[in-house]
Parts: C-alpha cells; structure tokens; sequence
C-alpha cells in the first residue's frame, strides 16, 4: 500500500504537488518511490529554467532503472532541492517531506488538471 | 579464483621503473616548447618495475571468467570457443606493422583478407555487399540505420522519420535509432512472444523508415511470419533491418537475404569467434542489398581494373563512421575462422548450437518455468523457478551458479518476464558440459525448496559477493584516491 | 568426420535429440519455413588445417611491404612493452564478456578502473569512461555529449585543423543525429580564435571541438577559449594524444570541459588501422552525461573493497531510445594494454617517449630543410609530427619513397606533406630518408 497524502495535488506520472501562492512545490509520490527501489540519483533543473505542464524537467534513477520526471505545472524553477544532490536516497525514506523543485507558476489554473488524494488513490486503483 | 586487493598505484614507489627505452642524444628536447604549451602538473601515474607489473596483472587475471576457464552460458552473447590460430594470425607481423594510410599497393595482402571476408559474409547471409568498418554490433546497427535514412533522403522521401522496434529488441536498437535520428515506435510481442503482423500493419504508413529485428528473437523464437512481415513493410516503402545479435542460430542454415532483409549487421565477436575481450574490440560489419550498395560508409575496398585492391569510397556514401576501416585485428580473427571450417563445417554452426538449446531446454523446463513451449533456436528463455512460492530470485539463482563454477546466464532480459533467465549454449560446448550445467541447475532448484538462505546469500566461493552497487552510484567513486584530500 | 571445434559425437547427438524429443538434425528447423532454409552452397574455401591456414598468411603477408614509418596522419608507430602485448593475452582476459557479473570479472573491473584513473590524470579531468571505439568516433560522441549537457541547443563547431577523418566521422553522426556543424577556419595553421568567437556570438552553440595538437602536428595554443566557450554556456572538447598529454598542457589545464582522442599512441600497435583506443573524459559535473561503460568503487556484501559498472542508468539498455549514446561496450583489452602500457612507463618513461620522438622529428624536420626540397609550412611549436611545403608533388613524393621502403611524407594539402618521428626511430633510418629523397630529384 503506498501513502497518499491529503490535501495535495496528484498527477498521472506520480508527481505530488503542494500550492503556496504563486509557488508550486514539486516531489514524488509514495508509490513512485517504491516502484523505483533505491534511488541513486536525482537529476534537477537549475533555478530559472522553465518547465511546462506535463513536460520533462528531470529524472530519478535507481541502480537499474531510470524514470523522466513530468512537471504538474508550468513556470521559472525558483528552487531545487540540493540536498538530494548527496542523499538522492532521502525519496525513499519520506517523498513528501522531501520535494525536488518549487516553480513559480504562469498560469496557476493548470491546477484543474491535476487529482486530489481521493482521485489519485481511486487512480492507483485502477492501475493495479 | 583468489581476491587479490592491489591496485596499480599501490605498488608505486618514487624512483622506480618498468620502462626500457634508448638514451636520448637528440639535441633537441621538449623543455624548449615555451612555457605556455607545456604541462604544468604531472600525472599521477605508478612507477613500478616490470616484474611487479606483470605480477599484478596475472593476479587480477586469476579474479575473471572466461570462456577459456569455464561454461559461460551468456543468453544473446554467443560465448563460443575463441579458437587460438586466430591469435596467431592476428599478430602476424606481417599485419600489425602496417600503417592504415600506406599506399594501397603495400598492403594489397590486408586488403585481400577485407574484400574476401566480405565476399565471404555476403555468402553466408544472402546479402550483395559488406562494410566491415563498424566497430562493434551497436556501431553497425547504426551504420544500418544509417543506410536505412540515406536510401529514403536520396530518393527524396524525407517524412521517413520513425523505425518500428519491438518491444522484446535488445536495448541497443531503440539507442541506435535515436542516434540516428530517428522516432522509436515500438511494436509489442504476442503472448507467443513473436511479432504480431496485425499489430504491425496499421503502424505502416508512408513516415515509417523500416523495421529492426532479431530473427530468431530474443526469446530465441524463429519468427514465423517472417514473409508476411517483409512483404507488408516492403508495400508499406519501408525497409528490413536484421539485427544480427542471434545470427549463430542460424548460420549455414537460413540466410537474413533470403528472408527479405535489406540491412543487417553480424557480430563477429559472437558468430565468428573472435574473443569477447573483457568488453571488446570486436566488430559490427554491416551487409545490405545490391541497390543499398552504393550507400555504404567510406573507405570502402574494391577490385581495380587490373585484380589489385584498392582503398575508394562510392561518391553517395552515407559518409565516413570510422577512423580506419574497422577493428583490422578482429576481422582478421574471423577471416581465419571461416578458413579454418570452411564450407561444410560452417553449416553445421546453426544447428549444433540449436541442438544444445533444446537439449538443455528440455532438460529443465520441469523445474523453471518455461513461458513459451516450443522449439527454440540457439537460446531460450524461463521466466524463474518452476516453484515461485520460495521467494528466490533470478538473480539468486544467477549467483548461485557462479558457486558451480559456471558463468550466469543473461538475467532480466528480455524484459517481457520479471524473472529472465537467457541461456545460450553454443555449439562448442560438450554433452557432459552441458549435462553438469544441466545438474547444477537441478540442484540450485532443490536448493530453493530445501535451503532458500544458501541462495540468497549465494555467491559463497567467489573472490568478493554481491557489491553494494546502490553505495557505488549514489557516491561515485571513478578514480583511485591518492592519498587524503586529493579526491 | 568431426571438426576440432565441434565436440559432438553421433551418440551425444542421437541422445541430445532423443531429450529434446525430435526425429533428426533437420527437425531442428521445423519452424521454419521450408523456402528460406539454403539449400545451395556457400562460396567459401574448403575447410583448411591449421598448417595450411599459416601458409595462406604466409602468402597473404607476403603481398604487404613492410615500410619504415615516418608519418603518422591519427596513427602513430610508438613503442610497444613485450609486456603488454603478453598481458592481453591472458585468456582470463581475452576471453571474457563484459564484466556483468560483477563476482567473477573482478580482473576486467579493476583494470578499467585504473584505466580510468589513468586517463582522468593525463587529460586533468575528473572523470573518464572506461574507453570508446577509436579516436574519431570518441570526437563524435563528445559533441552528442555537450548537446545532451546544454539541452535544446543545437549547433555544434569544430575546427579545421582537426585531422580529416575526425571531421569526417563528426559530420556523419551530426548529419543524421541532426546537428548543426560549422566549421571554425584556420589561420596560419591553427584554430581560428576570432572566427570561433564569432560563431559563437549567436548563442545556438553547444560544444566547441578543437584539437591540442593539429593535423599539422602543431600544438595549439588554447588559452581563453574555455573563457570564449563558457561564456555562452557552450562545453569545450579538446581532441587530444594521451602520450603527448606527459609534456604539454592537459585538456583540463586548458579550462575544458571534455578531453577525447585517440589511446593508440600509448604503444598500441598500428594494426592496418584497428583495433586502436577511443577515450573520453569530462569534469565530475558532466559524468552523468558521459556515454560508455563506467567502473566504481565499492564493498561487498563482507565489507571488502570491489569494483562494479556503475551509473547504468544512463545506458542504452536502460534508458533505451533516451540514452545520450548507443555505445554497450568498449575497447577493454585495448584499455587494458594502455593501462599496462602506463604502468610500465610511469611518467618519467611517457616523459622519455615524447623526448625521443621530439628529438627525432626536429632533426628530421631540420634536415629536410637542408636539402632544399623543403620550406617551412609554419613556424609554430610540433613535437613529433609536422609539415613542410613540398618542391616535389606530394602524391610523387609519398609514391617515390614507398618504393624506396618509407611511409613518409603524407600528402596533407596541395604542396604540404606530413612526417613524424617517434622513438621507434634511429638517427640512422631517419638520415637514410634524407639521402633517399635527395636522390629522387
């Protein structure tokens, strides 16, 4: 069973998002982490790259696996988690309290697009 | 095998030499370049004399498998003998002394041995003409794609932009293709693990470059629809690509020629013999039909008027892909393995490796679990233990083997399975060989059932077990540290 | 009758059948269809024995002429340890895969290893692959590198005075990979510093490839171009020759970003071209970018020191039609021969080589000058390879003195031929060319 948090946005490629303002803050889900195993590395955007909604901004890899990170929403990246940089594994111990990006959002009702707990959990699912 | 910890720069001490080279008494010395150009750090390397050297080498040579050491049944590699005349050749003086760039009259005995061999290998798959200047299997495939992409461009066909893959292809095709430029679209494998023709059918339209695929393929199945697949690309406008990765299936046997390919490669470190390498050099030489001909990468060797060789390049070739023309060494090797069976011997390749095959197959299949129940070709696959209830993995068992003294087989590939296990046991390898393979498998089963710990801590006789490959790459370390702080 | 590679006897094959519940050889291939089995003969040579293939070379060697080298062109006649050439010989070695299985490949991963180390202290930078094909198609792979490093950009320039066949292959694999090439002229023999910083005004640029030392075996004086580079957040490759790399300015001493060439020179054979030694090295930042096998440090499951390939996910086999390259191998046994090779050296030998080659080609270089036959092409630094205008046509030239038993003065460019001395040469051999190329006129 993986963990879904109430009170975030979800979205189909196991992005959570969390808004504060004009700011969305970016991780990845419980369920993405576990699928991945033990996460070796995290590759992040520098701040003020842009990313768009449903587009690459980066991946995490494991010792066998890689997986493209999907950005929820559009904007300026203002902020990267850099303490992945040296403990990519801190995904695996808590993926929320941990996030990767934070973007300042262009247009903040792409958010529409996006599920909340309950529909992400009725996602999962469907998928398994 | 024994662990031996040493690194080179270990036994470095300041002061010390291995090298043994002439006085200097020219007049002129590197010191006059002007400070600007010169090098200002030294470079770490070891001083070591010659017999500490020789040592450490053989030392960490007693921590590798080889095919010389042992059975080594690497699903997709073709582990073959490597036979020894091919060393001797190959380190013929009368070759190693050779300048690429020496006028073609002086190496007219070099380039004998390239237009033969090609000749040779148009023979043995059916195909018009060869480049033998890929360097390797990746590096033919891409050559080929190359090939593919030329042919539409200089017919002015420019919305050829995708390749068909299926999803059971070795990764390498989906990489090359990229490399080329060109959109991965991938076609999925029946339950039966082979083609679908009418999954493929709607994908064929008029931006599809061509196809690539492994026939027999990499669950070791012959793909039967072999004709209807190359009649339905060929109307389509497209082209065949044969990845020749399984091509020991079948050698002597079925020409990729005749089942309508157009492209393909050969690994001739797989096929034909020549030594794996710990990784490489071997070599990718890429044939295709009479009408792709003059599309092959320069230089090319071709016949002058008065029966000499000469060194030419076709004025709409897809351009040069190599330094040379190719892992000279390596050709050399396959050269005189195709001398050395000669024509009768070699259509005894393909079958032999495909009676092993079954041999083993059908030696197991009652405790590991057979996903496609059929004849295979020159490998096949199981997709774990018969018994999935022990919790024991491939790679358990994987390692387990290397406690019998065997080589693992290929593991987790193809990924249509979660539990992969690709075995390949050519035609070099003895009945008792393979029975003692067959025997170790049996007992890692019963193992699994009686004693699951043994396996998942398994391997116990080898030099070091089971490194911690998470640590290795979340904290790379790719460089000897010398000393502190010098990281 | 058997075959020497074939173990099989009739008894082993009736059993092997009778296992696998078939009938006979033939049914082996009963899923196949019946038009494309061959049925015609293969236009090969009957089976030879091992004495009568050593005659076939024999014969075969005997239509090569043995050239005393005085050209080098990408490929140079250096020195080789009787030790190295023993060492991959090692069927532990030769005849091993890939090191997948980490347990039982502890040799070829610590090997590399060191390689890596090796070729990471001679470039000056961080961190290196554990090799590619050859020299040009590491230059390839360089630039599809800094495209992949500085994302979306698309246009890559190369200089002019990188050997032809370097420029060559880049222009293959950019052409179809579709990438931008310009060209950076030359001006008086090296690299064109104005003209690059021209090309690169327009922002589009992702990597700059240039060489250390040039077709004209010229060394090149690249101070600033990282700054140049750098300043438009493009990477800077130099293509570089690792013997050299004992005496003058590393790649990473330059400012580079990535170093790549070709390892032949580290006393690999010539080998009518192949198999020779790709390499390629770029700073830590970019490793997660750099194609190719990678060895790493670690411990194993008893805490003991071991290598494994690492950074996999960066590879084809995971990252499929993603991957920055299609490369799944490497040269091992020939990274193996160069780390050997290094090892015997060490740096005062690498140091030895290029002093004897050095030495050798200025007297060489002198000497020509003295007959008159010659005038100078440029009077920038060399150390083993240079070029002179040529009274006599090159093809002639080049002709002439392979009749005479010397590959030497390669055509390089209308009136300009191509020499190189290395410590293969004696004093003797080199004044024997001099006096053959006076009598030619």
């Amino acid at each position: 069973m993986s963990r879904i948090l109430e009170g975030l946005l979800y979205s189909e490629s196991h992005e959570w998002v969390k808004t504060d303002g004009g700011i969305a803050t970016v991780g990845i889900t419980d369920f993405a982490q576990k699928s991945m195993g033990n996460i070796v590395y995290v590759d992040m955007p520098e701040e003020d790259d842009e990313v768009s909604q449903d587009e690459e901004f980066g991946a995490v890899e494991s010792v066998k696996a890689a997986s493209d990170l999907y950005s929820p929403v559009s904007g300026v990246v203002v902020g990267r988690n850099s303490a992945l940089d040296d403990e990519p594994g801190l995904l695996n111990s808590d993926p929320y309290a941990n996030w990767i990006i934070k973007v300042r959002m262009t247009d903040p009702s792409e958010t529409g697009n996006l599920m909340d707990a309950a529909a992400y959990t009725a996602f999962l699912e469907k998928q398994a | 095998m024994k662990y031996y910890d040493k690194l080179i720069f270990e036994l470095s001490r300041k002061g010390r030499k291995g090298w043994s080279l002439p006085e200097n008494t020219w007049e002129n010395t590197p010191e006059e370049l002007p400070d600007t150009l010169k090098r200002c750090q030294d470079p770490r390397l070891p001083e070591v004399s010659e017999p500490d050297v020789v040592r450490h080498y053989v030392n960490l040579s007693n921590m590798n498998f080889g095919v010389d050491t042992g059975f080594y049944p690497l699903g997709s590699c073709t582990m073959k003998y490597n036979p020894k005349i091919n060393e001797e050749t190959s380190s013929h003086p009368g070759f190693t002394s050779l300048h690429p760039l020496q006028p073609a009259s002086t190496v007219q005995g070099a380039l004998r041995i390239y237009r033969e061999l090609s000749g040779f290998l148009c023979s043995l798959t059916g195909m018009s003409a060869f480049t033998l200047n890929p360097f390797a299997g990746a590096h033919g495939e891409l050559t080929g794609l190359m090939v593919m992409r030329q042919y539409h461009i200089s017919r002015g066909d420019t919305r050829r932009t995708k390749v068909i893959v299926p999803d059971s292809a070795h990764g390498t095709n989906p990489a090359s293709a990229a490399v080329c430029g060109l959109e991965v679209v991938e076609v999925k494998s029946t339950s039966q693990g082979v083609i679908d023709i009418e999954d493929l059918k709607p994908l064929l339209d008029d931006t599809v470059a061509g196809i690539m695929m492994t026939n027999p393929n990499t669950l070791g199945l012959f793909e039967t629809e072999i004709h209807g697949i190359a009649s339905a690309v060929h109307a389509a406008g497209g082209l065949l690509y044969y990845d020749g990765a399984n091509m020991n299936a079948l050698l002597g046997k079925v020409r990729p020629g005749d089942m309508g390919f157009d492209i393909m490669h050969l690994n001739l470190h797989k096929t034909f013999s020549t030594p794996h390498g710990g990784g490489g050099p071997g070599a990718g030489p890429v044939g295709v039909t009479a009408e792709l001909a003059h599309l092959l990468p320069a230089p090319a060797v071709t016949a002058a008027p008065d029966g000499c060789c000469e060194v030419t390049g076709s004025p709409d070739s897809l351009g040069r892909i190599s330094g040379f023309m190719g892992n000279f060494g390596v050709l050399v090797r396959a050269y005189t393995y195709i001398l050395m069976l000669g024509k009768e011997n070699i259509r005894k390749v393909g079958p032999y490796s495909v009676l092993a095959a079954n041999y083993v197959k059908e030696s197991l299949k009652d405790v590991y679990r057979l996903p496609v129940q059929s004849l295979c070709k020159h490998e096949f696959v199981f997709d774990g233990l018969a018994d999935s209830g022990t919790g024991v993995t491939t790679l358990d068992i994987a390692k387990r083997l290397l406690d019998y003294g065997f080589h693992a087989p290929t593991i987790y590939f193809p990924l249509l399975f979660h539990q992969s296990i690709m075995i390949e046991p050519t035609e070099t390898e003895s009945k008792e060989t393979l029975d003692a393979f067959i025997d170790a498998m049996r007992k890692i089963a019963a193992e699994a059932e009686s004693d699951p710990e043994l396996l998942k801590s398994a391997p116990h006789s080898t030099p070091v077990r089971r490194p911690d490959e998470t640590l290795a790459a979340t904290h790379p370390v790719l460089g000897y540290r010398f000393g502190e702080g010098t990281e | 009758m058997g075959f020497a590679y074939f173990p099989h006897t009739d008894e082993d094959i009736a059993a092997m059948l009778g296992r696998s519940g078939l009938s006979s050889m033939d049914s082996l291939f009963s899923d196949v269809p019946e038009d494309v089995l061959f049925k015609g003969g293969f236009n090969i040579p009957d089976a030879m024995s091992e004495l009568e293939v050593r005659r076939k070379f024999e014969e075969l060697a005997s239509a090569n002429v043995r050239l005393k080298v005085f050209a080098g062109g990408g490929a140079y006649d250096h020195y080789s340890p009787a030790v190295a050439k023993e060492v991959v010989s090692r069927p532990e070695y030769l005849t091993s895969y890939t090191p997948y299985q980490a347990e039982v490949s502890q040799g070829t991963l610590r090997y590399i290893f060191e390689f890596q180390t090796m070729m990471s202290e001679l470039t000056g930078l961080g961190c290196s692959n554990a090799s590619m094909y050859d020299g040009p198609v590491s230059a390839a792979e360089a630039l599809l590198m800094t495209v992949a490093c500085t994302r979306k950009k698309s246009r890559v320039l190369v200089s002019a005075t990188l050997l032809p066949q370097v420029l060559d292959v880049v222009r293959t694999y950019m052409k179809f990979h579709g990438v931008g090439l310009t060209v950076i002229p030359e001006s008086d023999g090296t690299t064109d510093a104005a003209a690059m910083e021209k090309e690169l005004a327009s922002g589009d640029v992702a990597g700059v490839l240039v060489p250390g030392i040039n077709r004209y075996g010229i060394i090149e004086d690249l101070d600033g171009f990282a700054d140049s580079v750098h300043s438009v957040k493009a990477l800077l490759a130099v293509y570089s020759d690792p013997s050299a790399l004992a005496v003058i300015k590393s790649p990473g001493e330059w400012g580079a970003d990535i170093a790549c060439g070709d390892a032949q020179t580290l006393g690999i054979p010539l080998n009518f071209g192949g198999p020779y030694l790709g390499f390629l090295c770029c700073r830590k930042e970019y490793v997660r970018k750099l194609p190719g096998r990678i060895a790493g440090e670690t411990v194993d499951a008893d805490g003991r020191r071991c290598y494994v390939l690492t950074l996999q996910a960066r590879e084809q086999h995971i990252r499929r039609e993603k991957a920055t390259s299609n490369i799944c191998s490497n040269q091992s046994l020939m990274a193996l021969y160069a780390t050997v090779y290094l090892s015997l050296m060490g740096p005062e030998g690498l140091r030895q080589v290029n002093r004897l080659s050095y030495g050798g080609a200025h007297y060489l270089h002198d000497r020509l000058l003295e007959t008159g036959l010659f005038s100078e092409f440029c009077s920038k630094p060399f150390l083993k390879e240079f070029v002179l205008r040529s009274s006599i046509p090159p093809e002639k030239l080049h002709t002439a003195l392979a009749e005479h038993g010397y590959f030497a003065g390669l055509p390089c460019g209308a009136d300009t031929v191509s020499f190189c001395v290395t410590e293969n040469r004696t004093r003797e051999e080199a004044d024997g060319l001099v006096s053959v190329i006076k009598k030619l006129v």
